[in-house]
């Protein structure tokens, strides 16, 4: 499987078109897509089309962009104008957007070509994309265990080899987490990195989308088309998109990296092997290791399940059979809302929903919501506090490796727990992202997770590169 | 820092939320919801007297562009994609009884 920086630079070059490219990954879909349920929609003559531009732009000896002729994956809760999008919901059922996310648009002016809608725990709710309405996806690595989630569909593309590169978004840990479980990279942006502008909110204080590949390189590339500022979205950050490709050989020599056991303790011992394998491939790599302990932290997860819900309750006020999707009649208005939602939505996002209006009625908010955003407070702070001592933290990605269809899917609580070292990098808004190293039972992946300060990405991908070599993956 | 949560508290949830549930869904997210908030109490026995909460990583502020007309999207566009729609607008049943 070529890399993206290869399948730009070999169209660039006319050593291959980007019409080819996209039969190879139609016909890596068309093989185990009906296996696997990594897309919900492809779009073969909308990507046949753009494919068809690229390879018209470098025979007219036009300079094309950093992604020309490279076949794509996006989630389905990013628009794209006139291309069904569900966010894996029967609410969404039949909706085409009419505009599409900047983060599609800026993938398709630097050469992209967007091959189709992967499926997701429906609205990115969950961890093992069995909340999807549609059906969950297979992990490609071993069928019978899931791809993570919410962004299960996104992250198997990549690990299946049908796209070299996908997108996500990460609430909790929704890139990171799949990432980690289907032997991938996967990143989770500073909030505010890149534009949200079209994509279907969750929570928006803690949502970010993210790039997915199989090398670090690809997820720099990727991350540098789509970050920057952008107007339509009022939380994008001000400054243009940073530099990230020319970065990442840069190493890790004299930096420090915090070994933090919060974000550890209680792994497996395959996962905490890795950890501590990652720690001394760094410190061969000219790191310094400074083990720390965090215990804010801790509180991460009690948080993210009171503030992500209360967000996602306000935001999924909207769907109500008015303006979009799916409506079931009623003798009144509100009848007809009441009937559409309870048809509409699956069990898992109303138990969201119903949380969330639980945490944010009278009488509740300051035990619940109130108290949360004052532990994110704690939780900001805390790695404010560790990051005057650290370049970069290291911890694991997943306590496990990939688990089986069924084992967590009855107890929401076990479920929950799967994000707990991915959960307190978003409410700080930090980056973070997960590569693999090593591998744990049944030779499954395993991801650690290196996690800096906001605005940080160059480092972060430097200290996975170094990782990547040291794993023997390039 | 709560008593627990109760059937009753549950069903006052979904009808806020606009959602009908099923006895069974009423016992099982009685059961699901309580065990989260369970999870939540741990943040109870904190003092966090004195902490600001904090609601947005990076603290929102008021974002203002220059005050030109730019293209809109296409209304006829938004109101196909509508279960329902009528001279320009979203249709709806009816919100308001007939007269007294």
């Amino acid at each position: 499987m070529k890399t993206a920086l290869q399948i730009a630079a070999d169209v660039q070059s006319g050593a291959t078109s980007a019409a080819d490219e996209l039969d190879r990954t139609l016909g890596a879909i068309d093989a185990r897509n009906e296996e696997l349920n990594v897309f919900l929609h492809v779009d073969r003559d909308g990507a046949r089309a753009m494919a068809h531009a690229v390879d018209a732009a470098v025979a007219r000896g036009e300079q094309v962009g950093p992604l020309a002729g490279v076949p794509i994956a996006i989630k389905d809760n990013l628009c794209q104008r006139g291309i069904p999008t569900t966010c894996s919901s029967k609410i969404l059922e039949g909706w085409r957007p009419p505009y599409s996310a900047t983060v599609i648009d800026r993938l398709v002016a630097a050469g992209a070509v967007p091959v189709g809608k992967t499926n997701l725990d429906e609205f990115a709710m969950g961890s093992s994309t069995e909340n999807s309405a549609y059906g969950p996806t297979r992990n490609p690595l071993d069928p019978s265990r899931v791809p993570g989630g919410s962004s299960g569909g996104s992250a198997a593309a990549v690990a299946a080899n049908m796209t070299s590169i996908s997108l996500g978004s990460d609430t909790g840990g929704s890139i990171r987490q799949p990432a980690a479980l289907c032997g991938i990279v996967g990143v989770k942006p500073t909030y505010g990195l890149v534009s949200r502008y079209g994509m279907i909110a969750f929570s928006s204080s803690l949502d970010q989308i993210g790039p997915f590949s199989s090398t670090v390189a690809d997820s720099a590339l990727l991350l540098e088309v789509i970050a920057g500022h952008d107007p339509y979205d009022s939380t994008s950050l001000p400054e243009p998109a940073p530099s990230l490709v020319a970065h990442v050989d840069d190493g890790v020599a004299g930096k420090r990296i915090g070994l933090v056991k919060e974000l550890y303790e209680g792994s497996s011992p395959a996962v905490i092997a890795a950890v501590m394998g990652a720690a001394e491939a760094l410190r061969e790599a000219g790191a310094t290791i400074v083990e720390l302990s965090i215990p804010e932290l801790r509180l991460g997860l009690s948080a993210y399940y009171l503030i992500a819900p209360a967000e996602a309750s306000s935001n999924l006020a909207r769907y109500d059979g008015v303006r979009f999707g799916r409506r079931v009649d009623g003798e009144d208005v509100t009848a007809m809302m009441e009937a559409t939602r309870t048809a509409g939505f699956g069990a898992e996002v109303k138990r969201r929903i119903m949380l969330g209006t639980y945490a944010l009625s009278a009488g509740y908010y300051d035990a619940y919501y109130g108290q949360a955003l004052k532990v994110r407070t704690l939780t900001v702070n805390a790695f404010a506090r560790a990051y005057r001592e650290v370049d970069v933290i290291l911890g694991a990605t997943t306590p496990d490796v990939a688990f089986s269809f069924g084992e967590k899917a009855a107890d929401p609580m076990a479920m929950y727990l799967n994000d707990v070292f991915t959960i307190p990098t978003n409410l700080a808004g930090d980056p973070a992202l997960s590569v693999p190293f090593g591998r744990g039972d049944h030779e499954l992946p395993i991801g650690v997770q290196l996690l800096g300060p906001g605005r940080s990405e160059a480092q972060l991908f430097a200290a996975a590169r170094v990782l990547e070599i040291a794993d023997g993956r390039a | 820092m709560t008593t627990p949560l109760q059937r009753a508290d549950v069903a006052r949830v979904a009808r806020l939320a606009r959602l009908t549930l099923t006895d069974e869904e009423l016992d099982l997210f009685t059961e699901q919801l309580g065990n989260v908030l369970e999870h939540a109490n741990d943040m109870s026995a904190l003092d966090l007297e004195g902490v600001e909460p904090t609601a947005h990583p990076f603290g929102l502020i008021n974002v203002f562009r220059p005050d030109v007309v730019t293209p809109s999207l296409d209304r006829d566009e938004f109101l196909r994609e509508a279960p329902d729609a009528e001279s320009g607008r979203f249709a709806v049943p009816r919100i308001l009884g007939e007269a007294p």
